[in-house]
């Protein structure tokens, strides 16, 4: 089979990259060695989120929003996207301060998308919130939406563009070949002008075929869900001094999330959760919120997640070869980002750069000689 | 907060379920001096089949329906509360993890418990019978009267229509009759094939023991008493806007419809396996009692090294061969834990194994006479609805199986079907058969929901103050050592 | 649609929708509705039908209900107690709004 370009990885940034290489008239062959939004793109919390980025990733987060405000126009779905703001809470005095620091060094880079608010007007944005809060940093035009749907809306875009994603497809070797790349992947063989490795925790393996190796690790984030509760609120919170990612989707259920990693194996993809961590996000739930303590969890899960020590993801040309283009490792808050970043990768296949600064993603930022 | 230390946090027995198996190893576990703690979601020993002797012990009008089989239960729950064993009722457990590790739930709140070793009893549950208007109130199992007659003295006052097949549709027409309840009608659904298919393995099945006679005994009594009964029904459906009003059904090539207020439903019972799957055991599809059991050998060792599982949880046999396996689960724990020898083992269990494959034999024949009508398993209906907790449909399943969705796990992020409290126990299996029909592939390609503990729900204030747990990292979320993949390059 | 045997020997009163309900100490609180012929004990959460105990084992969360303030309790789990506030679940659980402690 003979393509322009063979995607590596058929998650949200996999199809999100073969939805904008086909947009631009490219023959595209997706490879996905389970089934689309199988691992972190169908297990995250599903926050849209600018508020807190890493400030390399703050100008992608921004152009990415503008394509989340109107999702339904790229993807023909509304992915269950709702603009309810995304809210930090700080519980104590340094919190707040950290907060505070944070408002002033976006100010400072002319970022005006994040907006301290007082406890007061805390209080009133997010009923039933405990008394003690100090107050936190909310970025208004931030919101929520359905991994999975939203997944499978890139991915029947994709498909209706002409793309064609193979499932159960585990990609075995990558040889160079005349115009670009022979891969080998299970049954089947693909010629390609071009790699895109959006393998997600798998991404460094695949980079290690492409010639580039990355210290990519993993972890495993531990989500829980509750029974329907009432509706009663409307932004995503997010933990300050303690991690805590903590919404109410559409339905009335609560998504608690918040870091705490799974116990689990990123190859055999089997994983079971730790008490312990879930203990400790409910915690922070029930100290924000004390009335929430009769509702009931009814479900944890985990995604696996590719990690770097530097929590920014690799997004970028590869360093061995001209024809391989990365972009993985989103340390767990890749969801946002994806409409972003496949504009960015058919960019750089097809013009060699990208329009957003991506410098500090690079492949080869890491000292490798250890 | 302050968790009353009712017990260590550690255990060397660890029984969950106090039916019959749960009993038994308990009982074993107790004579040969194994500790042995009972996690006992109910509120007094017995299971469901015993459900409420100790109590019914004392009330003789009980007692007089429900029969000799539940009488017996009395002694064994008498030998259970002597047996030495700790006996935590109101006690769910709502996580196993692979080390022995239990995550329990009870009135003093929420713990996590070491285990050296954990035998799983949790019993069966009635199959879900999804049906054309199942969800009115007015319908419950045939098992939930019984549970109602049995806990609660209980007996319908109003006409009963009994829809199904199986041994306990049998038992529970003739205990209701005897409790003065009135039978409208006994729809009987055993598929006519069934006879035929089940008739070569009757005569060893009648020799190996004394329920098929007895089960035939009742059978007559039934009948006689004048019960309506229909044979071969199909296309039952219930109707009714608020609550039920009747139920229509075919049977003998005629359309029927009979004006009711309670309907019965029964189609065998499947064991609960969401403790066996959270604990990761393997689980194959059993295409004869057609449900998913835990892989055990004959001592209910399962390839998770603590972890044992006995009784209709792991497989149906009933009361008889849950003890049996309760039994013999002990025996091969005490010779792990060195309180008994290896030719001790062996000679102990001999004779237990042989008792249990004459009631295997019993056991096939009322498989294959009673195995369910494919339209219960994936019904026809599009209407039918499959998950009741979050109210989706078998049509709306077929609708994501024409876009390409492969097995229930995918269908419930698709359509939330096995997300609500149940956490998939009443659509499982019909979502993964209706998939499976719709895609024309097998029970085991199709696979079964992915269990996510906890599998019972604990409130957001219970998890909070879960003791026995150590601390996770404080701050930021914990920078991983996991696998780096340079080497890979 | 149910009836005792025998009256209650241990009787125990608890409030359902403020309504008085005798039952029998050891009855679960589904048992006790039953008895005293509720129809249904909560509605379904998106269409809003009536719903009423199905397995009675603990299995099929039907019979859910709040119990003293706290909801989604399942009544064939939970004892009578006298004096126990019950209620109607209609839909998802209500979390008391306002401010925390």
């Amino acid at each position: 089979m003979k393509a322009d370009v063979a995607v590596i990885g058929g998650g949200i940034h996999g199809c999100s990259a073969a939805l904008n290489l086909a947009r631009r008239g490219l023959k595209v062959v997706v490879l996905e060695k389970d089934h689309v939004g199988r691992h972190a793109s169908g297990a995250n919390a599903g926050g849209v989120r600018t508020l807190l980025r890493h400030e390399a990733e703050v100008p992608l987060a921004l152009a990415s929003r503008a394509i989340w405000h109107d999702i339904e126009s790229e993807l023909g779905d509304d992915c269950r996207y709702h603009t309810v703001g995304q809210l930090a809470v700080a519980e104590t005095d340094a919190g707040l301060d950290e907060l505070r620091a944070r408002d002033a060094r976006m100010h400072d880079l002319g970022y005006s998308h994040e907006e301290l608010i007082n406890a007061d007007e805390l209080k009133a944005l997010v009923p039933g919130i405990a008394a003690t809060v100090r107050g936190g940093l909310m970025a208004r035009e931030d919101g929520a939406a359905s991994p999975y749907h939203t997944t499978l809306a890139f991915r029947r875009a994709a498909l209706a563009t002409g793309v064609d994603i193979h499932e159960g497809c585990r990609v075995e070797t990558l040889a160079p070949a005349a115009k670009g790349w022979r891969v080998a992947a299970t049954g089947i063989e693909v010629e390609a002008g071009f790699i895109v490795n959006t393998a997600g925790a798998w991404g460094g393996h695949i980079a290690g075929l492409i010639g580039d190796p990355v210290p990519l690790s993993y972890f495993l984030p531990m989500m829980m869900v509750t029974a329907r509760v009432e509706p009663f609120l409307k932004p995503v919170i997010i933990g300050t001094e303690r991690p805590l990612s903590f919404k109410q989707m559409l339905n009335g259920t609560l998504v608690i999330g918040g870091g705490r990693p799974a116990i689990g194996d990123r190859d055999t993809m089997t994983y079971r959760p730790d008490f312990a961590g879930l203990k400790a996000s409910a915690e922070t739930v029930r100290d924000l919120f004390p009335m929430l303590g009769d509702v009931p969890v009814v479900r944890s899960w985990a995604g696996i997640e590719g990690i770097f020590a530097d929590e920014i993801p690799v997004i970028g040309p590869s360093r061995a070869s001209s024809n391989a283009v990365h972009a993985f490792g989103f340390c767990g808050h890749g969801f946002q980002l994806a409409p972003i970043v496949g504009r960015l990768v058919a960019e750089l296949v097809m013009q060699g750069k990208a329009s957003l600064p991506i410098a500090a993603f690079a492949v080869d930022r890491f000292d490798t000689t250890e | 907060m302050n968790m009353k230390a009712s017990f260590d946090d550690s255990v060397e027995l660890a029984i969950i379920g106090a039916g019959p198996a749960g009993l038994a190893a308990a009982i074993t576990a107790g004579e040969l001096g194994v500790k042995a703690t009972v996690f006992d979601e109910g509120s007094g020993p017995g299971g469901q089949i015993y459900r409420a002797i100790e109590d019914t012990g004392n009330r003789p009008e009980r007692l007089a329906l429900l029969g000799e089989d539940y009488a017996k239960g009395g002694d064994q729950v008498q030998r259970f509360r002597a047996s030495g064993c700790r006996y935590l009722p109101g006690h769910g457990v709502f996580d196993i993890a692979p080390d022995g590790g239990l995550g329990v739930n009870g009135p003093d709140g929420a713990r996590w418990i070491a285990a050296r070793r954990v035998i799983i009893a949790p019993g069966a549950m009635e199959r879900p019978v999804p049906l054309p208007g199942w969800t009115l109130p007015g319908v419950m199992g045939a098992g939930a009267a019984q549970t109602l007659l049995k806990s609660s003295g209980l007996v319908p006052s109003t006409p009963v229509v009994l829809a199904g097949s199986g041994p306990l549709v049998v038992l529970i027409a003739r205990q209701l009759l005897a409790a003065g309840a009135r039978i409208a009608a006994v729809l009987d659904t055993t598929p006519r094939a069934n006879f035929m298919n089940a008739a070569p393995l009757l005569p060893s099945a009648y020799v190996a023991g004394n329920d098929l006679r007895k089960g035939l005994r009742w059978l007559r009594e039934v009948k006689r008493s004048g019960t309506a009964w229909h044979k071969g029904v199909s296309r039952i459906r219930i109707e009714g806007d608020e609550a039920v009003e009747a139920i229509s059904f075919s049977a003998g090539g005629r359309s029927q419809r009979i004006a009711c207020r309670l309907v019965l439903l029964h189609e065998g019972v499947i064991p609960n396996v969401q403790l066996s799957m959270a604990a990761g055991i393997e689980h194959d599809f059993d295409d004869t009692q057609w449900c998913w059991r835990p892989r055990a050998d004959a001592f209910g060792r399962t390839g998770v090294e603590p972890i044992l599982v006995a009784g209709d949880g792991a497989g149906i046999g009933g009361a008889d061969l849950a003890a049996d396996a309760g039994h013999l689960a002990a025996l091969a724990v005490a010779a792990d834990l060195g309180r008994l020898a290896a030719g001790d083992l062996e000679t102990r269990s001999r004779p237990i194994l042989a008792r249990m494959r004459a009631g295997r034999r019993v056991r096939r024949f009322l498989d294959c006479l009673y195995r369910p009508h494919q339209e219960v398993l994936a019904p026809p209906d599009d209407e039918t609805m499959v998950c009741r907790c979050e109210e989706v449909t078998a049509g709306e399943l077929r609708r994501v199986a024409a876009m390409g969705c492969p097995g229930p796990n995918q269908a419930k992020a698709f359509t939330r079907c096995g997300m609500g409290p149940c956490q998939g126990r009443m659509c499982g299996l019909t979502a993964a058969a209706v998939l499976a029909s719709a895609g024309g592939r097998s029970m085991a390609e199709v696979g079964h929901l992915r269990i996510r503990p906890p599998v019972k729900p604990i409130t957001v204030g219970e998890l909070a103050g879960l003791a026995g747990v150590g601390e996770p990292p404080a701050g930021a979320p914990p920078m991983p050592t996991g696998p780096k993949d340079e080497e890979d390059a | 649609m149910f009836q005792r045997l025998c009256e209650p020997r241990e009787p125990v009163s608890f409030d359902f929708e403020g309504e008085m309900v005798t039952a029998e100490a050891g009855d679960t609180v589904a048992a006790a509705l039953l008895a005293h012929g509720v129809g249904h004990n909560r509605r379904a959460v998106v269409s809003g039908d009536r719903r009423a105990p199905h397995c009675l084992i603990g299995a099929c969360f039907e019979c859910l209900v709040e119990i003293d303030g706290r909801p989604n309790r399942q009544a064939c789990l939970t004892t009578v107690r006298a004096g126990m506030r019950v209620r109607r679940q209609d839909g998802p659980a209500k979390v008391k709004n306002g401010g925390g402690e």
